[in-house]
């Protein structure tokens, strides 16, 4: 791993109207990172998200890339610049086809990179065997597969991953999990938000703890992984 | 069997051009979720401004070229007074309630409407014959030139059109733009872009549908947007709205339903049945004939 940083947020603010959501957060990441940011409900990982990918527009702060100040870009822009953006709910086309999906995830490269396609099924073969069926006669985790798959079709450097485990069998979390380590090998940048602090953490370098719109605790994910704080709050251990 | 042929003729011509103006309805309703209802204003002004560049830029002479260059040039016009519809009347009211969107689209349909009474005023006004009044007797049946004319270039522009949304690039953005915004832009796609675009295409192929209709019927009035429109939007819906193979097939069943029942029944009850044929394919098929239902997984 690196030092060099790919990624930063600087005092970001976000309202919805005239309720605050994000109260001014910042945080790094450096090439090759895994980093986490967790919070329960309502903490605001999703509006980060949502912000970086210029889906909502900041109130204050900064977002950088690579040199490039995202909050002055429209949405469409971003993912031109490396960053793929796997959102809350999946999201994929439901009336399309999974390889319908997987093209308009390589919308802004033009063509289709057949390495990246070979290389995403087979990390999710069932992909490659359902690959003319509708995106929404899937599974919820066979979505989420798509939903990541899709975003890889860009060949980003920075993969945004907005919690990949909700509503899926725990069978699949895992297989999910086992793919973003394997993503992340391949030298994709991941910064993955998760209310499954355990999962995410064994997974991460980094973490942020996210609570009510301002970072209460950051640090390596080992030690993250083992302070009372997080114990107590997210593992739902007793003192 | 003569009478079924003549409406069979008849209906394919009516409802080619119905559906060509639904194209226009269905396309803006896929992507923004709003009912345009300036586009059958919007298909009556084409008919006077194909008057206009007859009269005005052509000196009233009709060649081949000349009838060509009035589809143009008026197509060209009202894909530009359709984005600039666009930008004045809803983009500044994309994140409003969707009430308010509706409501400037009412008054869009005034604005337009008024503005052909205001220019070319409140009487009918006769579209010249630009295309020879030549008929083909084929067993038993009348068929003009003009109406072979109306459905063959309607066809050619539907197959263009599915085309270009089914295997394009572009075609691919204003599929997933419909399907879910936010998603569209995630995957690169310029949203905006693609609405211009779709009220090109939507105000264009409306343009053509005016055009038809002015060159069919000859009389054109400021106010006949509304029964046209009318009638294309309920074509749009019979197809279920936001789906463009529906709007194509609603718009000839409506015609085809229309012109039988004219020559079975009589022409003063087709709009009584129309409304009576949307009802009960509303009350079987809520989402129309095409209509979307595939339930998403949350």
């Amino acid at each position: 791993m690196s030092n060099d940083v790919l990624f930063t947020i600087e005092d970001l603010e976000v309202s919805y109207g005239s309720i605050a959501a994000i109260k001014g957060i910042s945080l790094e990441v450096r090439k090759g990172e895994i980093v986490t940011i967790l919070g329960a409900n309502g903490a605001g990982k999703t509006t980060t998200m949502r912000t970086i990918s210029q889906l909502i527009k900041a109130k204050a702060g900064s977002i950088r890339f690579k040199g490039h100040e995202l909050t002055k870009l429209p949405a469409h822009k971003i993912v031109k610049l490396g960053i793929s953006h796997s959102p809350e709910g999946r999201r994929v086309f439901g009336v399309l086809t999974v390889e319908e999906n997987l093209m308009l995830g390589a919308y802004s490269r033009r063509k289709v990179n057949p390495e990246t396609l070979r290389w995403i099924y087979e990390m999710f073969p069932r992909l490659e065997e359902r690959r003319k069926q509708l995106a929404g006669t899937l599974s919820g985790g066979e979505q989420q597969m798509l939903a990541i798959g899709r975003s890889l079709m860009s060949d980003p450097e920075m993969l945004l991953l907005d919690e990949p485990s909700l509503g899926i069998a725990p069978i699949l979390v895992k297989a999910i999990f086992k793919q973003i380590k394997e993503i992340s090998r391949q030298g994709v940048t991941v910064l993955l938000v998760e209310q499954n602090a355990k999962a995410a953490l064994k997974l991460a370098d980094r973490g942020y703890v996210l609570e009510v719109g301002r970072i209460a605790l950051d640090g390596p994910a080992a030690e993250l992984l083992a302070s009372d704080k997080i114990q107590e709050a997210y593992l739902g251990k007793k003192h | 069997m003569d009478t079924f042929l003549q409406q069979l003729a008849n209906g394919l011509t009516i409802g080619s051009m119905f559906a060509l103006v639904a194209l226009g309805y269905t396309m803006v309703y896929g992507v923004m979720k709003l009912i345009n209802f300036a586009h059958g204003d919007m298909v009556a002004a084409s008919a006077f401004v194909g008057l206009m560049v007859y009269t005005q830029i052509l000196g009233q002479t009709a060649s081949l070229v000349g009838v060509v260059a009035i589809f143009f040039i008026t197509a060209a016009i009202m894909a530009c007074i359709g984005v600039t519809l666009e930008r004045v009347a809803y983009r500044p009211l994309r994140t409003a309630p969707r009430l308010s969107a509706v409501v400037s689209a009412l008054g869009a349909s005034l604005v337009i409407q008024n503005g052909i009474m205001l220019i070319w005023g409140p009487r009918m006004r006769i579209f010249p014959e630009l295309v020879p009044q030549v008929y083909w007797h084929v067993g038993g049946v009348i068929i003009s030139m003009m109406q072979v004319i109306i459905l063959v270039l309607s066809l050619i522009l539907m197959v263009a059109l599915y085309l270009f949304i089914e295997k394009t690039r572009m075609g691919a953005a204003i599929r997933a733009s419909s399907l879910d915004q936010d998603a569209a832009r995630l995957m690169g796609i310029n949203v905006d872009s693609v609405i211009s675009l779709i009220f090109i295409i939507g105000s264009s192929l409306g343009a053509v549908g005016g055009l038809f209709i002015a060159l069919y019927y000859r009389g054109i009035t400021f106010d006949m947007g509304w029964q046209y429109g009318l009638y294309a939007f309920i074509a749009a819906i019979i197809g279920g709205i936001g789906n463009i193979p529906g709007a194509m097939l609603g718009g000839m069943l409506l015609g085809l339903f229309s012109a039988f029942i004219s020559g079975y029944v009589s022409s003063t009850w087709a709009d009584a049945f129309t409304f009576m044929l949307l009802i009960g394919i509303l009350i079987v098929r809520p989402t129309g004939l095409l209509g979307e239902r595939v339930a998403e997984k949350v």
